[in-house]
């Protein structure tokens, strides 16, 4: 008579204490993702119900590019678990960083299946953020590199685009590119993204539609940055500013219908905005 | 009696551990390999006929063509007549517990020269820096392709020096140059210092291992994997082979 008190007290607190530790452990696996990291913050779980919505059809429940729709895709969605980026303002090898993703997200990725996400309230659009950095632990281990710095573009000239022609010659652009920038140098049927997948070099001779945006400034910072997970390379320690911009006027020689191009040129004006 | 003992059993818990921690950090073997005590030598052995090597087509960079008049040869398996093969890695892949060690301060380095790889494979440690030069009149493009390190890719026209690290062991690393399709090569990447790639015969050694029981891995771009464990004493010497096969297709 005079234990059960105690044996009641002891079964309660054992049981307070169970359930203490398990709802703990749901609360680190409460993403269901094995490589989501604790508790999700307020954004990420927001951004999980609009990343279920739109995005999981391509990029999968676990965010690894194998949604149902993938097998049909060609280029393939981003593997997130991989945080491999194409379209940032930071170093080859760095992450990106959130307005990076934003102005992607936003922007959606020409000739791809990534659509643009414009319509969605700017909120949706970076609690989406927050939620697919959670596939991989680079963005709890890493800090996004700084974005490296775009000068001020010098006018464009017969002489600068003389120049930028020189520079793609001295560094193999058309190896991959083609002399002529069509996009059928000799490696060009060698090239594969690093999932193994087949990958084109752009033509350059197209005009517009180019995966990181429309501006001048935007080329810029695909040729400084490359385009990671892809064969093309960043230069930003082989060629100074000054060189660089003569090849994004190499390049803007090269696009047969630039200037005339109502809606490219209209993109690129929108784009340009960070001048 | 459950109630009482709760924190008596918490405190045990953490005392046990924080002690094996602490037992694990000073146990640490120097960081010095060489003035410890074991080696292993042994050789890497290739069973078969070894394929003849195939041509290289360069005539893509007149750059690169031209720095071998008499064509280049390559052939991913290279033994020599005793069957000694070369380009293997060989290393600790368990047995060394939690010990830690820090990076070297000496780089290691991979050359780009007559527009191949030198060397081939490379081994180096986490965190130590990757000194990537150039020797060509042609530009490069060193593009990684790891599967559990940041991939990175860049340009590296001739004389520009390109420093670089990988934070995470990674056995291996493909490279390559997309410029010249030809171009690859790997990179292992340990987080100990008891790793050696084989040489012309096919021979390595490792230094300064402690005495333990350790599993030895063997690994090669094309032959895979092969493994064997080795237990060995203080100031002990111990001779091992591996063997690879040739692969059925060939
Ligand atoms: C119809 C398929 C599809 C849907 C739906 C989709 N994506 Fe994508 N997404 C892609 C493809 C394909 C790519 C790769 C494009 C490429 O590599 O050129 C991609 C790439 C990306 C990238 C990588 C950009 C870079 O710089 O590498 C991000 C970020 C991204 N998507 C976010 C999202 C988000 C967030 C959603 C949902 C709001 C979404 N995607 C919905 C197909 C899709
Ligand atoms: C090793 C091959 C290779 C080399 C060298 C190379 N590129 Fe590329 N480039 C590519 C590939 C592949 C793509 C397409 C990437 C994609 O679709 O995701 C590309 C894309 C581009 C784009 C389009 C970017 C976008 O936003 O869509 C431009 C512009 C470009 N390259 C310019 C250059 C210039 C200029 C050089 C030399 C300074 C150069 N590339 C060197 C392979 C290469
Ligand atoms: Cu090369």
């Amino acid at each position: 008579m005079r234990i059960r008190p105690q044996i009641l007290y002891c079964s309660i607190l054992l049981i307070s204490l169970a359930t203490g530790v398990a709802s703990a452990q749901n609360a680190g696996a409460s993403s269901g993702y094995p490589v989501a990291q604790g508790k999700l913050t307020e954004p990420e779980h927001r951004g999980k119900g609009l990343y279920r919505r739109y995005c999981v059809g391509c990029h999968g429940v676990r965010g690894d590019g194998n949604g149902e729709n993938a097998p049909y895709l060609d280029p393939k969605p981003r593997d997130f678990t991989q945080a491999t980026f194409k379209c940032r303002s930071t170093a080859s090898g760095s992450l990106p960083l959130d307005s990076d993703l934003y102005a992607t997200i936003t922007r959606g990725i020409h000739a791809s299946g990534m659509p643009s996400w414009n319509p969605l309230p700017s909120r949706d659009r970076s609690d989406l953020i927050a939620y697919i950095k959670t596939f991989s632990p680079r963005f709890h281990e890493e800090q996004p590199g700084p974005a490296l710095p775009i000068p001020a573009e010098p006018p464009a000239s017969a002489e600068s685009t003389q120049r930028g022609a020189a520079v793609f010659q001295d560094m193999n652009c058309w190896s991959c590119h083609g002399k002529d920038g069509r996009g059928n140098g000799p490696s060009a049927h060698t090239l594969t993204d690093s999932r193994g997948y087949p990958i084109t070099p752009y033509d350059l001779t197209t005009g517009s539609r180019f995966k990181c945006g429309e501006s001048d400034r935007d080329l810029f910072r695909d040729l400084m940055t490359g385009l990671d997970g892809t064969p093309m390379p960043s230069f930003t320690d082989a060629l100074k500013p000054d060189q660089l911009w003569d090849v994004v006027h190499y390049i803007r020689s090269l696009q047969t219908n630039h200037g005339q191009d109502g809606e490219a040129a209209m993109v690129g004006s929108k784009t340009e905005t960070g001048k | 009696m459950k109630k009482n003992n709760l924190p008596l059993v918490v405190t045990v818990v953490l005392l046990v551990c924080s002690a094996s921690v602490v037992a694990a950090r000073t146990g640490s073997a120097p960081n010095n390999p060489s003035n410890a005590s074991a080696v292993v030598t042994g050789v890497v052995k290739f069973e078969g006929t070894v394929p003849k090597p195939t041509h290289i087509d360069m005539s893509q960079d007149p750059k690169c063509a031209k720095l071998h008049p008499a064509g280049v040869r390559y052939a991913d398996i290279v033994a020599d007549g005793n069957g000694g093969l070369e380009n293997v890695v060989v290393f600790v892949a368990s047995g060394l517990g939690d010990r830690t060690f820090d990076p070297p301060t000496e780089p290691a380095v991979i050359e780009q020269k007559g527009c191949l790889y030198e060397p081939h494979v490379v081994a180096m440690r986490a965190n130590q820096e990757l000194e990537v030069v150039n020797n060509d009149v042609t530009t490069h493009n060193i593009h990684p392709q790891p599967a559990n390190n940041r991939e990175w890719n860049k340009s590296q026209p001739p004389g520009l020096q390109i420093e670089e690290t990988f934070a995470r062991e990674e056995i291996s690393i493909p490279v390559k140059c997309n410029m010249h399709p030809w171009m690859r090569s790997y990179i292992a990447v340990f987080k100990h210092p008891y790793f050696a790639v084989t040489g012309k015969n096919g021979s390595f050694d490792l230094k300064g291992l402690p005495p333990g029981t350790y599993t030895l891995k063997a690994w090669h771009e094309t032959l895979g994997t092969a493994t064997q464990t080795i237990t060995i004493g203080a100031a002990e010497s111990k001779q091992v082979e591996f063997v690879f096969k040739a692969r059925p297709s060939m």
